[in-house]
């Protein structure tokens, strides 16, 4: 029963998941030669490597100190930082790299500033190449080892460094010996996600990579240059490496098996020296300073004049007329219209089918669930390029005996390729929720002769709410900014927000595509404080 | 208090949390050799205590000394002594023995010696041949035996134990404690634990310190918390009582039930002149239901009977507000009226 149920979810998730990578990897037939000849395409898969692995060190050599020093010691500004530490995860991808570009880039804010500050007759660095790549990915990516290190520690079972003082063991030794060993899973699972992050990442290169070429930049090149059998190549090889990344970080954590979770209980100890306490407090207002400057920097700029800002430091310009624009003029409020359009349509499609899986993964068991769960959280492991170039190479035709659809072209391309994207996202909160549901609640409901949709409605779908609040906002959230997916599958009649801010930035309109950016980064905020409320208000 | 006695003294040492006084000026020695039970209800503070005896809390004001030496402001790595938490706080990712070896390890001792002295100590606890197996697969009274070996293995000062059977069954709990006084009892160093449970302080302690919010209520020998409780707090920690109303006379005290007037001798009347009022301890041991007439005798109603293998527990109501529990083999129903007497001396409390 369930697993007829299950079936039109499976048969979805077959042809819009599944189908697409077997679509992409037949495309690729008869192009391997081309690429292993390619010098480019050779130098791109190594950049990539280098880049994912590069990010991985650099977010855990910023957020396992930084989680360490949050949870485990108080200190004045400690609450700030805390709060500041979050902020990159506000910035959707595009966004992140713009504001880099007006800090850090040769005429940017901070570049200018250290350049006349030391007398330079050049600027002092060029934000370009792997280095700057690196650079923003550590900025944006080290939150994720920062969250899952930090929840690690609160979880931490106190006594277990406590004992190991108590045996006599120094600071070195217990966290070599006993702390670092048992947030493994923490680490690990933080590094997979930067890891995955980094490989699939296009934003950075791809705005100023300079000439760095990593695979999803190669891969966008060469559908613009029709070779899209080449591309189909270089698609597989990058899910490739993103699915080898993943099996090798599971391996590795596998072979940390062990619950460590305990019922916390670390107080925070307060840092007495004065000396300590002073530096702390500087350091803690720097980061706070260059965590938020990225905001800052877009929200100015936003004021900013378009064209007015070429060789001073600031903008010598500020109108509101940016912001103005974006809701008076057809042409840029179209975006506008099709990102909230676009993101509401997956969105809502995401919930409908996402709490349906759900449903079945955790209330039931039939054959088939084992694969279902495994398929709604396939997306997550393919890069957001690898998922654009499979549905390219899906619904390119009306050919029914096929299996394809044509909506290339279309309207309908962008919520297909933003639903996919967000099926593990969305999956995952719902069954969040759904398992910590007693699962005797709906057979007790129907024991009280409820029917089978009167129990889903009052008992499953209430137990299941904060999950998928929490999931559509995010869904939305990230469709809303999407760029990755839309740079490959856009028309101009859907074009989403993020292309539009390109647009902007290439006519040097930097105040529209600021206005545009910074409007994500309210809607980012204002959604995370909403699936904030809502899952607090479930508790 | 004499700041040179050999072993654990602890010297009026007091911690305020938040406003709250966790420890008020708490006194009390641990001697060589000596196992030494911390008891209280939660709250009472004889885990803070515990905690700053171990180092693992700091005073505000008290002093901790061990051997005539000041370790108030030692770290706890340094004091040598071994701690057995509550949970046990064995490290999930090591295997028994390296859990063992792990202060060893800690003391720079080569790991060939480490692991045979590991070895040697899971022996001592029943538990060799099992260095080999990760700590999640042994059972609760395993890993209990775990930690002691790890806390014991490094020859500590003193041993500290913070609840060590509260994550034991029942049928489990008896035979461990007569295990763990005997361990204990071996390894030489002297112990101090917590509990909450006055049948496990009974069965493993020498002496027992009661706490009750923050400060001690009496410092004595088992047989002395029961006998001779010291106050109306204690008494009623101290098993199964119910106290009534008296007036001291002599080696008597005069009780009222009912309107009639009985006389009940005393086992201690300490700090109760004669003459004065307190209250007498009525344990269920010390009443039976008379089957004769003989001596002074009470009547009672019964309210309650609960079957308890050996014997049939009854709830007797003497007087309004005064309730206790008496043991009989006789079965009697519900409503009875029956006489009962006092069987030997019990003692009063001011």
């Amino acid at each position: 029963m369930a697993t007829l149920a299950a079936l039109p979810l499976l048969l979805i998730l077959v042809w819009t998941v599944i189908y697409p990578n077997v679509a992409v990897i037949m495309g690729s037939m008869g192009h391997w030669r081309e690429f292993a000849e390619s010098p480019s395409d050779v130098e791109a898969l190594k950049n990539s490597i280098i880049i994912a692995v590069a990010s991985v060190a650099a977010s855990l050599a910023i957020g396992v100190p930084l989680a360490f020093l949050l949870t485990r010691f108080d200190f004045p500004g400690r609450t700030v930082l805390r709060a500041a530490a979050l902020l990159p995860a506000a910035l959707p991808p595009l966004v992140g790299v713009i504001s880099f570009l007006f800090l850090y880039g040769d005429t940017g804010v901070i570049t200018r500033v250290v350049q006349i500050a030391l007398r330079l007759k050049d600027v002092p660095w060029h934000l370009n190449g792997i280095g700057a790549i690196i650079f923003i990915h550590a900025y944006t990516m080290y939150v994720y080892v920062y969250l899952f290190v930090s929840a690690g520690l609160e979880r931490y079972e106190a006594s277990l460094d406590e004992a190991a003082i108590g045996l006599g063991a120094g600071t070195l030794r217990r966290l070599t010996r006993v702390t670092l060993p048992l947030l493994t899973p923490a680490i690990a699972g933080s590094a997979l996600l930067v890891f995955m992050s980094a490989l699939g990442s296009f934003s950075a290169p791809y705005v100023f990579g300079g000439g760095v070429r990593v695979l999803s930049t190669q891969i966008l090149n060469s559908k613009l240059n029709d070779a899209i059998g080449l591309a189909y190549v270089e698609t597989t090889v990058l899910a490739i490496s993103a699915v080898a990344g993943l099996l090798l970080f599971r391996w590795l954590e596998g072979k940390r098996a062990y619950v460590a979770a305990g019922k916390g209980g670390a107080s925070r100890q307060p840092v007495r020296s004065r000396w300590a306490r002073i530096g702390l407090a500087t350091s803690a207002a720097l980061i706070v300073l260059v965590l938020v400057l990225p905001h800052l920097m877009i929200v100015l700029v936003s004021f900013a004049k378009d064209g007015a800002w070429t060789t001073q430091v600031l903008p010598p310009e500020y109108t509101t007329h940016n912001y103005a624009g974006l809701f008076t003029e057809n042409q840029l409020w179209t975006p506008i219209r099709n990102s909230i359009v676009m993101s509401l349509l997956a969105t809502a499609g995401n919930v409908v089918f996402c709490v349906a899986g759900a449903y079945l993964i955790v209330t039931r068991k039939f054959s088939g669930r084992r694969l279902l769960e495994a398929l709604v959280a396939l997306p997550w492991a393919i890069p957001g390029t690898a998922i654009a170039l499979g549905l390219l190479a899906t619904f390119n035709k009306n050919d029914l005996s096929m299996g394809k659809v044509l909506l290339v072209g279309t309207f309908w391309i962008l919520p297909l390729a933003y639903f996919v994207r967000d099926i593990p996202l969305v999956s995952q909160a719902v069954e969040g929720s759904l398992k910590q549901m007693d699962p005797s609640l709906e057979p007790a409901a129907r024991g009280l002769g409820a029917s089978w949709w009167m129990a889903v409605r009052r008992v499953v779908l209430p137990a299941a709410r904060p999950g998928i609040v929490a999931g559509a906002l995010l869904a939305c959230v990230t469709a809303v900014g999407e760029f990755v997916a839309s740079i490959v599958l856009y028309t101009h009649g859907n074009r989403p927000i993020s292309i539009e801010i390109l647009a902007q930035l290439r006519s040097y309109a930097f105040g529209t595509a600021s206005a545009y950016s910074a409007l994500l980064i309210g809607l980012v905020l204002i959604m995370a404080l909403a699936a904030r409320f809502a899952e607090s208000r479930m508790q | 208090m004499s700041g040179s006695g050999a072993g654990l003294v602890v010297d009026s040492i007091v911690r305020v949390f938040s406003g709250q006084t966790a420890v008020d000026h708490v006194s009390f020695e641990v001697k060589p050799g000596e196992l030494v039970a911390l008891v209280g209800a939660s709250g009472s503070g004889k885990t803070t205590t515990l905690r700053i005896v171990a180092g693992y809390e700091q005073a505000d004001t008290g002093r901790v000394l061990y051997d005539g030496q000041d370790i108030t402001r030692l770290g706890p790595s340094k004091r040598d002594f071994g701690m057995v938490f509550q949970h046990y706080a064995l490290f999930p990712h090591m295997s028994v023995a390296e859990n063992v070896a792990f202060g060893l390890e800690a003391r720079g001792v080569s790991r060939s010696e480490r692991m045979q002295r590991a070895s040697a100590a899971l022996d001592r606890v029943g538990l060799g041949g099992k260095g080999g197996r990760m700590v999640q697969q042994l059972s609760g009274g395993e890993q209990q035996r775990v930690a002691l070996a790890r806390a014991a293995v490094i020859e500590p000062r003193l041993l500290l134990l913070d609840e060590p059977l509260s994550n034991l069954d029942p049928t489990l709990r008896q035979s461990t404690r007569d295990e763990l006084r005997t361990t204990l009892k071996e390894s030489k160093a002297p112990a101090l634990f917590v509990t909450h449970d006055q049948d496990d302080a009974f069965a493993i302690a020498d002496r027992i310190v009661l706490l009750s919010r923050g400060r001690v209520l009496q410092d004595g020998s088992p047989e002395d918390l029961y006998d001779r409780p010291a106050t109306r707090d204690v008494a009623m920690f101290i098993g199964h009582a119910t106290l009534i109303s008296a007036r001291r006379t002599g080696d008597f005290a005069a009780v009222s039930i009912a309107g009639a007037m009985h006389r009940v001798e005393l086992s201690s009347f300490t700090g109760i002149a004669d003459g004065e009022t307190g209250a007498v301890v009525l344990r269920p041991e010390a009443v039976e239901i008379a089957r004769d007439d003989g001596g002074d005798q009470w009547s009672a109603t019964v309210i309650a009977r609960r079957f308890a293998g050996a014997q049939f527990v009854y709830r007797l109501r003497l007087d309004a507000d005064i309730v206790f529990d008496v043991a009989s083999r006789e079965r009697i129903d519900t409503g009875a009226t029956v006489a009962v007497r006092v069987t030997r001396p019990v003692p009063m409390v001011p």
